[in-house]
């Protein structure tokens, strides 16, 4: 196969599989049927693009390939005399509520993907599915679960919706909010395992998974303008995903925020960030968790060296996120800021105090691992970095937790 | 679309005065609403009595539900519902009626 029907392809998956999906679960009334009905549609396209050439309107060619395919397994389940499936999943015709000019049929199918009557791992794994396009593999290997588990989940979740009828539609304007904020979490999941891939097999940003999340965040903040938490994640990924070029060196090693080439950031995607937070600083309403976030990165994003942040006013923004959200890892994530305005001893006394919770948390050894270097404790530093290192799943952080654990020597 | 509601309880005690008045009321609303197909109230998990006839030979009658759990159905309904969302709405407002956790199951 050419490079270019490659690319193509690849390029299809990522900008049609949602849409094709959505488009034959509103048709048939069955998550599986288009599920697998789109599959097909894109495996028959690996076979015959190489032969026939790219068509001019792949995303068309695939939705009308797909729509045969599931009229063809339809016919096929009635022949053979299977009683035909009754119970399609309900929708309505009318937008649900009020809320913007932009209805987009993805919404719908993120919506059911991300319902708080399915568990919420069963969420996220059906939302990288149906709305992302992974397949099962890939989903089972990102959350280190066996692939039959994840494809039996993926499973029941589809029989969960139909059997229950959960609907596939936008949310009523009363359920609204809180449905939102489900699919922020789902989001963020995704974002976070495209920022920091996991596995051994995997690139260490998954920029697909990076940009579908955006992608989605932006088609809800379209649909939902007002919505202070959707613009504060939509600004927290632009202004995360801004430093991906300057994040991973030429050799696949992790490059921490105080070493990254600045001018590798992307500008416009800073500025698009920058601009969403100080409108909800000017909105005067409170915060919630995803703005303080966004707002955080965007005093680090506002420094032109690392030198210049403005480490006080990190503190304090995650004072504000620690009173929101009172876990271990923001505290963790604190002490970090602390250690830059207070100093490492300062900053290592309270992540010791977050062991018993976080032991088995990567990012809780490396942290300590950082701190107990600074601090000139290199046999402390090694055993921190080894533990960091076993538990590390992406490649890129593995690279440089060894570089940075030998540079140490063999103590 | 119909749902069957259970409502659980932990305990040996009866509704309140205060919680069946609730409950009339919610289940004023329900019917209101086009959603009330059935209701009814279950004497205490003790009462009940499980039979098994599936073997050859004379039937098990044995003394006592069929499963012993601190959690038992103290009573049902059956509710009318266009879909699940609907479903969880009303169930928001019953489980606060009759102050207990709802299940909410599809009929198939």
């Amino acid at each position: 196969m050419t490079a270019d029907v490659t690319e193509a392809i690849t390029r299809a998956h990522h900008e049609e599989w949602a849409r094709v999906v959505a488009a034959l679960t509103r048709r048939f009334g069955d998550l599986d049927v288009a599920e697998d009905a789109a599959a097909e549609a894109f495996a028959t396209a690996v076979e015959r693009w190489p032969r026939d050439g790219v068509p001019v309107n792949p995303g068309g060619w695939l939705t009308t390939t797909a729509n045969r395919r599931a009229i063809d397994r339809l016919r096929r389940e009635s022949k053979r005399g299977e009683k035909q499936r009754a119970a399609v999943m309900w929708h309505d015709d009318e937008p649900a509520a009020p809320v913007g000019a932009v209805e987009d049929e993805r919404l719908r199918l993120i919506f059911t993907c991300c319902h708080p009557a399915l568990a919420p791992e069963t969420r996220v794994a059906l939302t990288l599915r149906m709305v992302g396009g992974l397949t099962v593999p890939e989903i089972a290997r990102a959350f280190l679960v066996q692939e039959p588990t994840m494809g039996q989940r993926i499973t029941r979740a589809k029989a969960k919706i139909k059997a229950a009828r959960i609907p596939y539609r936008v949310p009523s304007a009363q359920d609204l909010p809180a449905r939102v904020s489900g699919v922020l979490a789902v989001l963020f999941l995704v974002f976070n395992e495209g920022y920091l891939a996991t596995g051994p097999g995997t690139d260490p940003v998954r920029a697909d998974l990076t940009a579908e999340a955006i992608r989605l965040a932006r088609l809800v903040r379209a649909l939902l303008p007002d919505d202070g938490e959707v613009a504060g994640l939509l600004a927290l990924m632009l202004l995360t995903e801004a430093r991906r070029p300057a994040r991973v060196s030429p050799d696949g090693e992790l490059i921490p925020l105080d070493r990254q080439d600045r001018n590798a950031w992307d500008r416009s995607l800073v500025a698009e960030g920058h601009a969403l937070v100080r409108e909800r600083l000017a909105s005067g309403v409170a915060p919630g968790r995803y703005q303080v976030l966004a707002a955080i990165n965007a005093v680090h994003t506002s420094a032109r060296e690392a030198r210049d942040t403005d480490w006080s006013q990190i503190v304090a923004l995650y004072d504000q996120l620690v009173r929101l959200d009172p876990s271990p890892v923001v505290a963790l994530n604190r002490a970090v800021a602390v250690a830059e305005l207070d100093g490492p001893e300062v900053a290592l006394a309270t992540v010791d105090r977050l062991g018993g919770a976080l032991s088995g948390y990567h990012a809780y050894h490396a942290t300590r691992a950082e701190l107990l270097r600074r601090l000139g404790r290199a046999d402390g530093a090694r055993a921190a970095y080894d533990d960091a290192i076993g538990l590390a799943g992406n490649t890129a952080e593995t690279a440089y937790l060894t570089r940075r654990r030998d540079e140490l020597g063999a103590g | 679309m119909q749902y069957l509601v259970s409502v659980i309880h932990d305990g040996s005690s009866t509704g309140t005065a205060e919680e069946m008045a609730a409950i009339d009321v919610f289940n004023d609303q329900l019917r209101a609403g086009g959603h009330w197909v059935f209701a009814g109230g279950l004497a205490a998990p003790a009462s009940a009595t499980t039979v098994d006839s599936r073997a050859d030979g004379p039937p098990t009658i044995t003394d006592g539900p069929f499963v012993e759990t601190k959690e038992q159905v103290a009573g049902l309904w059956v509710w009318e519902a266009e879909d699940l969302d609907e479903a969880l709405r009303l169930a928001v407002e019953g489980s606060k009626a009759c102050h207990r956790k709802l299940e909410v199951r599809p009929f198939l």
